[in-house]
Protein backbone atom coordinates (compact mmCIF):
# COMPACT_ATOMS: atom_id res chain seq x y z
CA UNK A 1 0.00 0.00 0.00
CA UNK A 2 1.74 3.15 -1.01
CA UNK A 3 -0.28 5.19 1.58
CA UNK A 4 0.95 3.46 4.60
CA UNK A 5 4.46 3.70 3.11
CA UNK A 6 4.55 6.98 3.18
CA UNK A 7 2.82 7.54 6.29
CA UNK A 8 5.52 5.57 7.71
CA UNK A 9 7.67 7.66 6.06
CA UNK A 10 6.47 10.39 7.15
CA UNK A 11 6.53 9.07 10.58
CA UNK A 12 10.17 8.13 10.71
CA UNK A 13 11.03 11.88 9.69
CA UNK A 14 8.65 13.53 12.99
CA UNK A 15 10.32 10.78 15.20
CA UNK A 16 13.71 12.29 13.55
CA UNK A 17 12.79 15.74 14.91
CA UNK A 18 11.14 14.63 18.34
CA UNK A 19 13.98 12.66 18.84
CA UNK A 20 16.70 15.25 18.64
CA UNK A 21 14.46 17.96 20.06
CA UNK A 22 13.46 15.37 23.14
CA UNK A 23 17.67 14.43 23.37
CA UNK A 24 18.36 18.31 23.43
CA UNK A 25 16.09 18.68 26.89
CA UNK A 26 17.28 15.35 28.07
CA UNK A 27 20.65 16.47 27.45
CA UNK A 28 21.74 18.62 30.36
CA UNK A 29 20.11 15.87 32.91
CA UNK A 30 22.34 13.03 31.19
CA UNK A 31 25.17 15.13 31.27
CA UNK A 32 24.99 15.93 35.22
CA UNK A 33 24.63 11.95 35.59
CA UNK A 34 27.97 11.75 34.23
CA UNK A 35 29.40 14.39 35.53
CA UNK A 36 28.74 13.22 39.03
CA UNK A 37 29.92 9.72 38.19
CA UNK A 38 33.11 11.52 37.32
CA UNK A 39 36.74 12.70 39.39
CA UNK A 40 36.86 15.85 39.27
CA UNK A 41 39.95 16.13 37.08
CA UNK A 42 37.38 14.50 34.50
CA UNK A 43 35.19 17.24 34.76
CA UNK A 44 37.65 19.64 34.50
CA UNK A 45 39.44 18.25 31.22
CA UNK A 46 39.10 20.08 28.15
CA UNK A 47 38.18 17.28 26.01
CA UNK A 48 34.75 16.32 27.59
CA UNK A 49 35.36 12.78 29.30
CA UNK A 50 32.18 11.28 27.67
CA UNK A 51 32.04 8.25 29.96
CA UNK A 52 34.27 8.54 33.29
CA UNK A 53 37.02 5.63 33.34
CA UNK A 54 35.63 4.26 36.98
CA UNK A 55 32.21 5.49 38.27
CA UNK A 56 33.02 7.65 41.12
CA UNK A 57 29.84 6.65 43.29
CA UNK A 58 31.14 7.93 46.26
CA UNK A 59 30.36 11.36 45.05
CA UNK A 60 26.70 10.60 46.15
CA UNK A 61 28.41 9.87 49.54
CA UNK A 62 30.22 12.72 49.79
CA UNK A 63 27.09 14.89 49.39
CA UNK A 64 25.65 13.82 52.85
CA UNK A 65 28.87 13.73 54.12
CA UNK A 66 30.33 17.31 52.80
CA UNK A 67 27.07 19.29 52.92
CA UNK A 68 24.53 20.03 55.45
CA UNK A 69 22.37 18.05 52.74
CA UNK A 70 19.94 15.63 55.05
CA UNK A 71 18.73 18.62 56.88
CA UNK A 72 18.52 21.08 54.21
CA UNK A 73 16.09 18.21 52.14
CA UNK A 74 14.40 17.95 55.40
CA UNK A 75 13.79 21.11 54.95
CA UNK A 76 12.62 21.34 51.50
CA UNK A 77 10.49 18.43 52.50
CA UNK A 78 8.76 19.91 55.43
CA UNK A 79 8.23 23.09 53.91
CA UNK A 80 6.23 21.54 50.90
CA UNK A 81 4.60 19.26 52.56
CA UNK A 82 3.00 21.79 55.19
CA UNK A 83 2.42 24.29 52.38
CA UNK A 84 0.40 22.39 49.95
CA UNK A 85 -1.57 20.80 52.90
CA UNK A 86 -2.30 24.21 54.49
CA UNK A 87 -3.20 25.21 50.71
CA UNK A 88 -5.59 22.18 50.01
CA UNK A 89 -7.46 23.09 53.36
CA UNK A 90 -7.41 26.85 53.76
CA UNK A 91 -8.24 27.17 49.45
CA UNK A 92 -10.77 24.49 49.76
CA UNK A 93 -12.53 26.05 52.76
CA UNK A 94 -12.66 29.21 50.92
CA UNK A 95 -13.00 28.63 48.19
CA UNK A 96 -16.22 26.56 48.39
CA UNK A 97 -17.66 29.30 50.53
CA UNK A 98 -17.15 31.78 47.75
CA UNK A 99 -18.48 29.52 45.25
CA UNK A 100 -21.73 28.49 47.12
CA UNK A 101 -22.22 30.15 50.24
CA UNK A 102 -23.96 33.58 50.26
CA UNK A 103 -22.50 36.40 53.12
CA UNK A 104 -22.07 39.72 53.29
CA UNK A 105 -19.40 41.51 51.21
CA UNK A 106 -18.71 38.44 49.58
CA UNK A 107 -17.56 40.24 46.21
CA UNK A 108 -15.01 42.23 48.27
CA UNK A 109 -13.60 40.00 49.59
CA UNK A 110 -13.74 37.94 46.97
CA UNK A 111 -11.90 40.72 44.81
CA UNK A 112 -9.71 41.76 47.69
CA UNK A 113 -8.20 37.69 47.18
CA UNK A 114 -7.99 37.23 43.60
CA UNK A 115 -6.33 41.10 43.21
CA UNK A 116 -3.09 39.73 44.47
CA UNK A 117 -3.04 37.60 41.65
CA UNK A 118 -2.23 40.44 39.78
CA UNK A 119 0.41 41.59 41.65
CA UNK A 120 4.30 40.63 41.12
CA UNK A 121 5.82 38.57 43.81
CA UNK A 122 8.65 40.91 45.11
CA UNK A 123 5.93 43.74 45.38
CA UNK A 124 5.29 41.86 49.20
CA UNK A 125 8.82 41.05 50.04
CA UNK A 126 9.89 43.37 51.46
CA UNK A 127 7.40 43.85 54.09
CA UNK A 128 6.71 40.11 54.31
CA UNK A 129 10.56 40.25 55.13
CA UNK A 130 9.82 42.23 57.91
CA UNK A 131 7.16 41.02 58.91
CA UNK A 132 8.63 37.58 59.71
CA UNK A 133 11.39 39.51 60.78
CA UNK A 134 8.91 41.12 63.38
CA UNK A 135 8.18 37.86 64.30
CA UNK A 136 11.94 36.47 65.04
CA UNK A 137 11.02 34.20 62.57
CA UNK A 138 14.16 34.98 60.29
CA UNK A 139 15.90 31.58 60.21
CA UNK A 140 13.20 29.21 61.08
CA UNK A 141 11.21 26.89 59.36
CA UNK A 142 7.97 29.06 60.40
CA UNK A 143 9.14 31.89 58.46
CA UNK A 144 10.27 30.03 55.09
CA UNK A 145 6.97 28.38 55.26
CA UNK A 146 4.63 31.55 55.87
CA UNK A 147 3.85 33.59 53.30
CA UNK A 148 3.16 30.74 51.18
CA UNK A 149 0.28 28.97 53.23
CA UNK A 150 -2.21 31.32 51.73
CA UNK A 151 -2.81 30.73 48.03
CA UNK A 152 -5.11 33.15 45.67
CA UNK A 153 -4.18 31.17 42.70
CA UNK A 154 -5.71 28.06 44.73
CA UNK A 155 -8.82 30.08 46.13
CA UNK A 156 -9.56 31.16 42.70
CA UNK A 157 -8.67 27.58 41.34
CA UNK A 158 -10.96 25.87 43.79
CA UNK A 159 -13.86 28.27 43.92
CA UNK A 160 -13.91 27.61 40.25
CA UNK A 161 -14.41 24.10 40.56
CA UNK A 162 -17.21 24.68 43.10
CA UNK A 163 -18.72 26.82 40.92
CA UNK A 164 -19.24 24.14 38.04
CA UNK A 165 -20.99 21.99 40.18
CA UNK A 166 -24.80 21.70 39.88
CA UNK A 167 -27.10 22.99 42.53
CA UNK A 168 -28.74 19.57 42.66
CA UNK A 169 -25.81 18.29 44.76
CA UNK A 170 -25.72 20.15 47.59
CA UNK A 171 -29.58 20.90 47.75
CA UNK A 172 -30.55 17.08 48.28
CA UNK A 173 -27.79 16.85 50.81
CA UNK A 174 -29.37 19.75 52.65
CA UNK A 175 -32.87 18.36 52.38
CA UNK A 176 -31.29 15.13 54.14
CA UNK A 177 -30.31 17.23 57.16
CA UNK A 178 -26.77 17.55 56.67
CA UNK A 179 -25.03 20.95 57.67
CA UNK A 180 -22.96 23.01 56.10
CA UNK A 181 -19.61 21.13 57.27
CA UNK A 182 -20.91 17.75 56.33
CA UNK A 183 -22.34 18.67 52.96
CA UNK A 184 -19.07 19.97 52.26
CA UNK A 185 -17.36 17.33 53.68
CA UNK A 186 -18.99 14.15 52.07
CA UNK A 187 -20.66 15.57 49.57
CA UNK A 188 -19.36 18.20 47.35
CA UNK A 189 -15.38 17.78 48.50
CA UNK A 190 -14.94 14.42 46.83
CA UNK A 191 -16.48 15.38 43.50
CA UNK A 192 -13.95 18.59 43.07
CA UNK A 193 -10.64 15.76 43.72
CA UNK A 194 -9.56 16.50 40.08
CA UNK A 195 -9.15 20.21 40.87
CA UNK A 196 -7.47 19.39 44.51
CA UNK A 197 -4.69 17.26 42.57
CA UNK A 198 -4.39 20.30 40.29
CA UNK A 199 -3.66 22.63 43.58
CA UNK A 200 -1.43 20.18 44.82
CA UNK A 201 0.94 19.62 42.60
CA UNK A 202 1.12 23.25 41.82
CA UNK A 203 1.81 23.68 45.13
CA UNK A 204 4.40 20.84 45.74
CA UNK A 205 6.03 22.24 42.70
CA UNK A 206 6.50 25.63 43.77
CA UNK A 207 7.37 24.85 47.18
CA UNK A 208 10.25 22.79 46.32
CA UNK A 209 11.59 25.08 43.30
CA UNK A 210 11.28 28.54 44.77
CA UNK A 211 14.27 30.42 45.50
CA UNK A 212 14.07 33.95 46.33
CA UNK A 213 12.38 34.05 49.24
CA UNK A 214 13.94 31.48 51.21
CA UNK A 215 17.39 33.23 50.00
CA UNK A 216 15.89 36.52 51.40
CA UNK A 217 14.93 34.53 54.84
CA UNK A 218 17.27 31.93 55.50
CA UNK A 219 21.19 32.70 55.84
CA UNK A 220 22.61 29.56 57.85
CA UNK A 221 22.80 26.78 55.55
CA UNK A 222 21.52 24.10 57.87
CA UNK A 223 18.09 26.11 57.79
CA UNK A 224 17.87 26.72 54.04
CA UNK A 225 15.90 24.75 51.59
CA UNK A 226 17.59 22.98 48.89
CA UNK A 227 16.79 25.14 46.34
CA UNK A 228 18.63 28.23 48.05
CA UNK A 229 21.30 26.01 49.55
CA UNK A 230 22.41 24.94 45.66
CA UNK A 231 22.50 28.75 44.58
CA UNK A 232 24.92 29.67 47.56
CA UNK A 233 26.78 26.86 46.86
CA UNK A 234 27.67 27.63 43.43
CA UNK A 235 29.85 30.16 43.30
CA UNK A 236 31.94 27.87 46.56
CA UNK A 237 35.40 26.96 45.09
CA UNK A 238 35.66 24.67 47.75
CA UNK A 239 32.94 22.02 46.52
CA UNK A 240 34.35 20.03 44.10
CA UNK A 241 31.84 19.87 40.96
CA UNK A 242 31.22 16.17 40.43
CA UNK A 243 29.86 16.59 44.21
CA UNK A 244 27.53 19.58 43.24
CA UNK A 245 26.42 17.51 40.02
CA UNK A 246 25.57 15.06 42.29
CA UNK A 247 23.68 16.85 45.36
CA UNK A 248 21.79 18.85 42.49
CA UNK A 249 20.35 15.33 40.92
CA UNK A 250 19.38 14.25 44.24
CA UNK A 251 17.58 17.76 45.08
CA UNK A 252 15.76 17.41 41.77
CA UNK A 253 15.01 13.53 41.69
CA UNK A 254 12.32 13.73 44.45
CA UNK A 255 10.08 15.78 42.33
CA UNK A 256 11.36 14.36 39.23
CA UNK A 257 10.59 10.69 40.16
CA UNK A 258 6.98 12.05 41.16
CA UNK A 259 6.56 13.75 37.84
CA UNK A 260 7.48 10.74 36.16
CA UNK A 261 5.20 8.31 38.34
CA UNK A 262 2.23 10.78 37.71
CA UNK A 263 2.95 12.54 34.28
CA UNK A 264 -0.32 12.45 32.92
CA UNK A 265 -2.04 14.42 35.94
CA UNK A 266 0.83 16.84 35.85
CA UNK A 267 1.34 17.57 32.79
CA UNK A 268 -2.98 17.92 31.83
CA UNK A 269 -3.41 19.67 35.67
CA UNK A 270 -0.49 22.10 35.01
CA UNK A 271 -1.58 22.93 31.38
CA UNK A 272 -5.22 23.58 31.99
CA UNK A 273 -4.10 25.89 34.79
CA UNK A 274 -0.85 27.25 33.68
CA UNK A 275 0.26 28.30 36.28
CA UNK A 276 4.73 27.72 37.81
CA UNK B 1 -12.31 38.52 65.47
CA UNK B 2 -12.98 34.78 65.69
CA UNK B 3 -16.27 33.79 64.91
CA UNK B 4 -18.32 31.53 67.00
CA UNK B 5 -19.14 28.77 64.76
CA UNK B 6 -21.14 26.68 67.06
CA UNK B 7 -24.33 28.13 67.26
CA UNK B 8 -24.07 29.09 62.97
CA UNK B 9 -26.16 25.93 62.13
CA UNK B 10 -28.70 26.72 59.66
CA UNK B 11 -32.28 26.28 60.01
CA UNK B 12 -33.42 23.30 59.43
CA UNK B 13 -34.54 22.95 55.78
CA UNK B 14 -38.29 22.37 56.12
CA UNK B 15 -40.21 20.88 54.21
CA UNK B 16 -40.70 24.15 52.17
CA UNK B 17 -42.09 25.81 48.63
CA UNK B 18 -39.04 26.59 46.11
CA UNK B 19 -39.39 30.29 47.39
CA UNK B 20 -39.04 29.47 51.20
CA UNK B 21 -35.84 27.44 50.27
CA UNK B 22 -34.19 30.39 48.33
CA UNK B 23 -35.18 32.20 51.67
CA UNK B 24 -33.03 30.21 53.86
CA UNK B 25 -30.05 30.12 51.44
CA UNK B 26 -29.59 33.97 51.54
CA UNK B 27 -27.96 33.31 54.53
CA UNK B 28 -25.51 30.75 55.68
CA UNK B 29 -25.21 32.63 59.09
CA UNK B 30 -21.61 32.77 60.36
CA UNK B 31 -20.49 29.38 58.86
CA UNK B 32 -19.12 31.19 55.56
CA UNK B 33 -16.87 33.26 58.09
CA UNK B 34 -15.54 30.05 59.31
CA UNK B 35 -14.76 28.66 55.93
CA UNK B 36 -13.18 32.38 54.71
CA UNK B 37 -11.27 33.53 57.60
CA UNK B 38 -8.18 31.63 58.00
CA UNK B 39 -7.28 32.05 54.37
CA UNK B 40 -8.77 35.66 54.39
CA UNK B 41 -6.44 36.51 57.43
CA UNK B 42 -3.23 34.99 56.32
CA UNK B 43 -4.29 36.81 52.78
CA UNK B 44 -4.43 40.53 54.87
CA UNK B 45 -1.56 39.91 56.77
CA UNK B 46 1.40 38.23 54.56
CA UNK B 47 -0.27 40.28 51.20
CA UNK B 48 -2.54 42.83 51.04
CA UNK B 49 -0.73 44.87 53.87
CA UNK B 50 2.89 44.27 52.50
CA UNK B 51 1.80 45.48 49.24
CA UNK B 52 0.00 48.63 50.46
CA UNK B 53 3.63 48.93 52.94
CA UNK B 54 5.40 48.59 50.08
CA UNK B 55 3.86 51.52 48.02
CA UNK B 56 4.22 53.78 51.18
CA UNK B 57 7.84 52.97 51.05
CA UNK B 58 8.87 53.36 47.98
CA UNK B 59 8.24 57.37 49.23
CA UNK B 60 11.00 56.63 52.05
CA UNK B 61 14.37 56.30 52.96
CA UNK B 62 16.03 54.15 54.89
CA UNK B 63 19.06 54.41 57.17
CA UNK B 64 21.56 52.31 57.90
CA UNK B 65 20.72 51.09 60.82
CA UNK B 66 16.85 50.76 59.98
CA UNK B 67 14.33 53.12 60.82
CA UNK B 68 13.20 55.29 57.52
CA UNK B 69 11.73 58.85 56.81
CA UNK B 70 9.44 60.24 54.28
CA UNK B 71 11.47 61.54 51.06
CA UNK B 72 8.54 62.42 48.97
CA UNK B 73 9.46 61.27 45.14
CA UNK B 74 13.12 61.42 45.67
CA UNK B 75 13.45 57.52 45.27
CA UNK B 76 11.53 57.63 41.97
CA UNK B 77 13.36 60.86 40.40
CA UNK B 78 16.86 58.72 41.60
CA UNK B 79 15.43 55.43 39.80
CA UNK B 80 13.92 57.31 36.48
CA UNK B 81 17.81 58.91 35.89
CA UNK B 82 19.73 55.48 36.88
CA UNK B 83 21.03 54.17 33.59
CA UNK B 84 20.68 50.59 36.19
CA UNK B 85 17.13 50.60 35.59
CA UNK B 86 16.69 50.83 31.57
CA UNK B 87 19.34 48.64 31.17
CA UNK B 88 17.91 45.83 33.87
CA UNK B 89 14.61 46.77 31.82
CA UNK B 90 16.16 46.31 28.25
CA UNK B 91 17.85 42.96 30.02
CA UNK B 92 14.38 41.55 31.03
CA UNK B 93 12.88 42.71 27.32
CA UNK B 94 15.61 40.69 25.92
CA UNK B 95 15.05 37.79 27.77
CA UNK B 96 11.63 37.41 27.49
CA UNK B 97 11.78 38.35 23.62
CA UNK B 98 14.41 35.30 23.25
CA UNK B 99 11.76 33.13 25.60
CA UNK B 100 8.69 33.93 23.14
CA UNK B 101 10.71 32.91 20.26
CA UNK B 102 9.83 29.51 21.64
CA UNK B 103 6.26 29.58 21.05
CA UNK B 104 6.40 29.43 17.73
CA UNK B 105 8.86 26.50 18.17
CA UNK B 106 6.58 24.80 20.62
CA UNK B 107 3.49 24.98 17.97
CA UNK B 108 5.42 23.14 15.29
CA UNK B 109 6.69 20.37 17.54
CA UNK B 110 3.02 20.46 19.01
CA UNK B 111 1.49 19.46 15.82
CA UNK B 112 4.18 17.17 15.26
CA UNK B 113 3.44 15.49 18.22
CA UNK B 114 -0.34 15.84 17.71
CA UNK B 115 0.08 13.62 14.76
CA UNK B 116 -2.77 10.74 14.97
CA UNK B 117 -1.38 7.21 15.07
CA UNK B 118 2.51 8.59 16.36
CA UNK B 119 4.06 6.01 18.65
CA UNK B 120 5.64 6.75 21.75
CA UNK B 121 4.03 10.45 21.91
CA UNK B 122 3.58 9.89 25.66
CA UNK B 123 7.29 9.47 26.16
CA UNK B 124 7.94 12.60 24.08
CA UNK B 125 5.53 14.74 26.18
CA UNK B 126 7.26 13.84 29.32
CA UNK B 127 10.98 14.24 27.87
CA UNK B 128 9.66 17.72 26.72
CA UNK B 129 8.10 18.83 29.84
CA UNK B 130 10.97 17.71 32.02
CA UNK B 131 12.96 21.01 32.11
CA UNK B 132 9.81 22.89 33.67
CA UNK B 133 9.40 20.55 36.52
CA UNK B 134 12.80 20.19 37.46
CA UNK B 135 14.11 22.55 40.10
CA UNK B 136 15.91 25.97 38.65
CA UNK B 137 18.90 26.37 40.86
CA UNK B 138 19.71 22.79 40.19
CA UNK B 139 19.06 22.86 36.55
CA UNK B 140 21.50 26.25 36.39
CA UNK B 141 24.49 24.77 37.67
CA UNK B 142 24.58 22.06 35.13
CA UNK B 143 24.33 24.74 32.50
CA UNK B 144 26.89 26.50 34.29
CA UNK B 145 29.14 23.44 33.38
CA UNK B 146 28.15 23.54 29.99
CA UNK B 147 28.49 26.75 29.56
CA UNK B 148 31.87 27.06 30.82
CA UNK B 149 34.79 28.86 28.99
CA UNK B 150 37.62 25.86 29.78
CA UNK B 151 36.11 22.80 29.68
CA UNK B 152 32.53 22.99 29.04
CA UNK B 153 31.12 20.84 26.52
CA UNK B 154 29.46 23.69 24.52
CA UNK B 155 33.39 25.19 23.55
CA UNK B 156 34.51 21.94 22.91
CA UNK B 157 31.39 21.01 20.32
CA UNK B 158 32.40 24.79 18.94
CA UNK B 159 36.20 24.02 18.90
CA UNK B 160 35.29 20.67 16.65
CA UNK B 161 34.15 23.22 13.83
CA UNK B 162 36.87 25.64 14.83
CA UNK B 163 35.40 27.92 16.93
CA UNK B 164 36.75 29.09 20.29
CA UNK B 165 33.98 29.99 22.39
CA UNK B 166 33.83 32.76 24.87
CA UNK B 167 33.45 32.43 28.90
CA UNK B 168 29.77 31.97 28.21
CA UNK B 169 28.53 33.45 31.65
CA UNK B 170 31.39 35.99 32.06
CA UNK B 171 31.08 37.84 29.30
CA UNK B 172 28.00 40.67 29.13
CA UNK B 173 26.35 39.55 26.17
CA UNK B 174 26.39 36.24 26.46
CA UNK B 175 25.77 36.11 29.78
CA UNK B 176 22.50 37.07 28.97
CA UNK B 177 22.01 34.93 25.93
CA UNK B 178 23.05 31.80 27.52
CA UNK B 179 20.50 33.06 30.18
CA UNK B 180 17.86 33.45 27.78
CA UNK B 181 18.75 30.09 26.12
CA UNK B 182 18.01 28.31 29.50
CA UNK B 183 15.05 30.00 29.59
CA UNK B 184 13.43 29.14 26.22
CA UNK B 185 14.73 25.86 27.48
CA UNK B 186 12.54 25.20 30.20
CA UNK B 187 9.49 26.74 29.20
CA UNK B 188 8.98 25.18 25.84
CA UNK B 189 7.69 21.93 27.15
CA UNK B 190 4.60 23.69 29.26
CA UNK B 191 4.20 26.03 25.96
CA UNK B 192 3.82 22.58 23.29
CA UNK B 193 1.34 21.02 25.73
CA UNK B 194 -1.15 23.80 25.81
CA UNK B 195 -0.75 24.71 22.28
CA UNK B 196 -0.81 20.55 21.70
CA UNK B 197 -4.63 20.52 23.85
CA UNK B 198 -5.34 23.56 21.48
CA UNK B 199 -4.86 21.39 18.41
CA UNK B 200 -6.36 18.70 19.50
CA UNK B 201 -9.37 20.63 20.05
CA UNK B 202 -10.10 21.47 16.70
CA UNK B 203 -12.55 19.95 14.85
CA UNK B 204 -11.56 17.85 12.57
CA UNK B 205 -14.71 18.08 10.38
CA UNK B 206 -13.48 21.73 9.65
CA UNK B 207 -10.25 20.14 7.66
CA UNK B 208 -12.66 17.90 6.39
CA UNK B 209 -14.46 20.33 4.92
CA UNK B 210 -12.09 22.52 3.86
CA UNK B 211 -10.67 19.56 1.60
CA UNK B 212 -13.67 19.25 0.00
CA UNK B 213 -13.82 23.01 -0.97
CA UNK B 214 -10.60 22.16 -2.16
CA UNK B 215 -8.20 24.28 0.28
CA UNK B 216 -4.99 24.12 0.06
CA UNK B 217 -2.64 23.18 2.87
CA UNK B 218 -1.53 26.81 3.89
CA UNK B 219 -4.95 28.04 3.30
CA UNK B 220 -6.27 25.62 5.76
CA UNK B 221 -3.29 26.55 8.35
CA UNK B 222 -4.42 30.29 7.82
CA UNK B 223 -8.01 30.05 7.96
CA UNK B 224 -8.54 27.07 10.61
CA UNK B 225 -5.66 26.54 12.67
CA UNK B 226 -4.33 30.03 13.37
CA UNK B 227 -8.20 31.34 14.21
CA UNK B 228 -8.70 28.18 16.24
CA UNK B 229 -5.88 27.70 17.76
CA UNK B 230 -5.23 32.15 19.12
CA UNK B 231 -6.97 31.49 22.04
CA UNK B 232 -3.88 28.98 23.21
CA UNK B 233 -1.39 31.06 21.50
CA UNK B 234 -2.69 34.22 23.51
CA UNK B 235 -2.65 32.36 26.81
CA UNK B 236 0.63 30.98 25.73
CA UNK B 237 1.98 34.29 25.58
CA UNK B 238 0.48 36.26 28.52
CA UNK B 239 1.44 33.25 30.86
CA UNK B 240 5.50 32.91 29.79
CA UNK B 241 5.66 36.85 29.31
CA UNK B 242 4.78 37.12 33.05
CA UNK B 243 6.97 34.71 34.21
CA UNK B 244 9.99 36.06 31.79
CA UNK B 245 9.24 39.69 33.26
CA UNK B 246 10.09 38.33 36.67
CA UNK B 247 13.09 36.86 35.80
CA UNK B 248 15.47 35.50 39.12
CA UNK B 249 15.91 32.44 39.71
CA UNK B 250 17.86 30.99 36.52
CA UNK B 251 20.30 34.36 36.98
CA UNK B 252 20.65 33.80 39.98
CA UNK B 253 22.12 30.30 39.92
CA UNK B 254 23.58 30.38 36.29
CA UNK B 255 25.92 33.29 36.94
CA UNK B 256 26.24 33.20 40.80
CA UNK B 257 25.86 36.52 43.13
CA UNK B 258 29.21 37.89 42.56
CA UNK B 259 29.53 37.64 39.02
CA UNK B 260 30.79 40.81 37.48
CA UNK B 261 28.67 40.86 34.44
CA UNK B 262 25.58 41.24 36.75
CA UNK B 263 25.60 45.12 36.35
CA UNK B 264 25.22 44.61 32.76
CA UNK B 265 23.07 41.34 32.68
CA UNK B 266 20.90 41.65 35.57
CA UNK B 267 16.83 41.69 35.18
CA UNK B 268 14.30 43.83 36.99
CA UNK B 269 14.02 41.88 39.73
CA UNK B 270 17.35 41.32 40.19
CA UNK B 271 17.58 44.84 40.36
CA UNK B 272 15.14 44.51 42.86
CA UNK B 273 17.11 42.09 45.08
CA UNK B 274 20.11 43.78 44.95
CA UNK B 275 19.21 47.17 45.77
CA UNK B 276 16.31 45.67 48.85
CA UNK B 277 18.30 42.47 50.28
CA UNK B 278 22.47 43.34 49.15
CA UNK B 279 22.65 47.41 49.39
CA UNK B 280 20.11 47.26 52.12
CA UNK B 281 17.99 50.39 50.46
CA UNK B 282 14.70 49.39 51.06
CA UNK B 283 12.80 52.53 49.86
CA UNK B 284 14.38 52.52 46.50
CA UNK B 285 13.54 48.72 46.40
CA UNK B 286 10.17 49.48 47.00
CA UNK B 287 9.97 51.89 44.10
CA UNK B 288 11.64 49.03 41.91
CA UNK B 289 8.85 46.83 43.00
CA UNK B 290 6.33 49.31 42.19
CA UNK B 291 7.51 50.03 38.43
CA UNK B 292 7.43 45.92 38.39
CA UNK B 293 4.32 46.05 39.35
CA UNK B 294 3.09 48.85 37.10
CA UNK B 295 4.86 47.21 34.20
CA UNK B 296 3.50 43.53 34.67
CA UNK B 297 -0.36 45.38 35.04
CA UNK B 298 0.12 47.25 31.86
CA UNK B 299 1.68 43.91 30.07
CA UNK B 300 -1.07 42.53 30.89
CA UNK B 301 -3.72 44.97 30.09
CA UNK B 302 -1.90 45.22 26.60
CA UNK B 303 -2.44 41.30 26.23
CA UNK B 304 -6.03 41.46 27.06
CA UNK B 305 -6.95 44.09 24.73
CA UNK B 306 -5.39 42.42 21.96
CA UNK B 307 -6.63 39.14 22.92
CA UNK B 308 -10.16 41.11 22.50
CA UNK B 309 -9.33 41.32 18.61
CA UNK B 310 -7.18 38.41 17.99
CA UNK B 311 -10.24 36.08 19.50
CA UNK B 312 -13.37 38.21 18.40
CA UNK B 313 -14.33 38.07 22.05
CA UNK B 314 -12.82 37.43 25.41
Amino acid sequence: MPRTRRRRQSHALIHLVLGVGGLIMAFPFLWQIVMSLSTNAEVQSVTPTFWPAHLQWQNYAAVFQRLPFLSQLWTSVLITVIRTLAQIVLCTLAGYAFARMRFRGRAVLLGLVLSILLVPSQAYLISQYQIVQGLGWLNTLAGIVAPGLFSAYGTFLMRTAFLNLPAELEEAARIDGSGPLRTFWSVLLPVVRPSISVLAISAVLWSWNELLWPLVVSTRATQMPLSAALATLAGDVTVNYPVLMAASLLAMAPILILFILLQRRVIDGLASSGLK
Amino acid sequence: MSADVSESAPAPAAPATRRKRRGVRRGDGLWPWAFVLPLLAGVLVFYIWPILQTAFYSFTTWGVFGGFKWSGLDNYSRLFTDPQLYRSLLNTLIYTAVVLLGVPIAAWLASLLNTPGLRFAQFYRVLFFLPYVAMPAAVALVWRMIFNGDYGILNWALSRIGITGPSWVNTPGFALAAVAVVGLWSSLGFSMIVLGAGLKNIPTELYEAAELDGASRFRQFRSITLPQLAPSVFFVIVVTTIASFQLFDLLYALLGNHNAVLPKTMSLVYYFYDAGFVQNDKGFAAAIAMVIFVLIGLVTLVQFRLQRRWTGNA
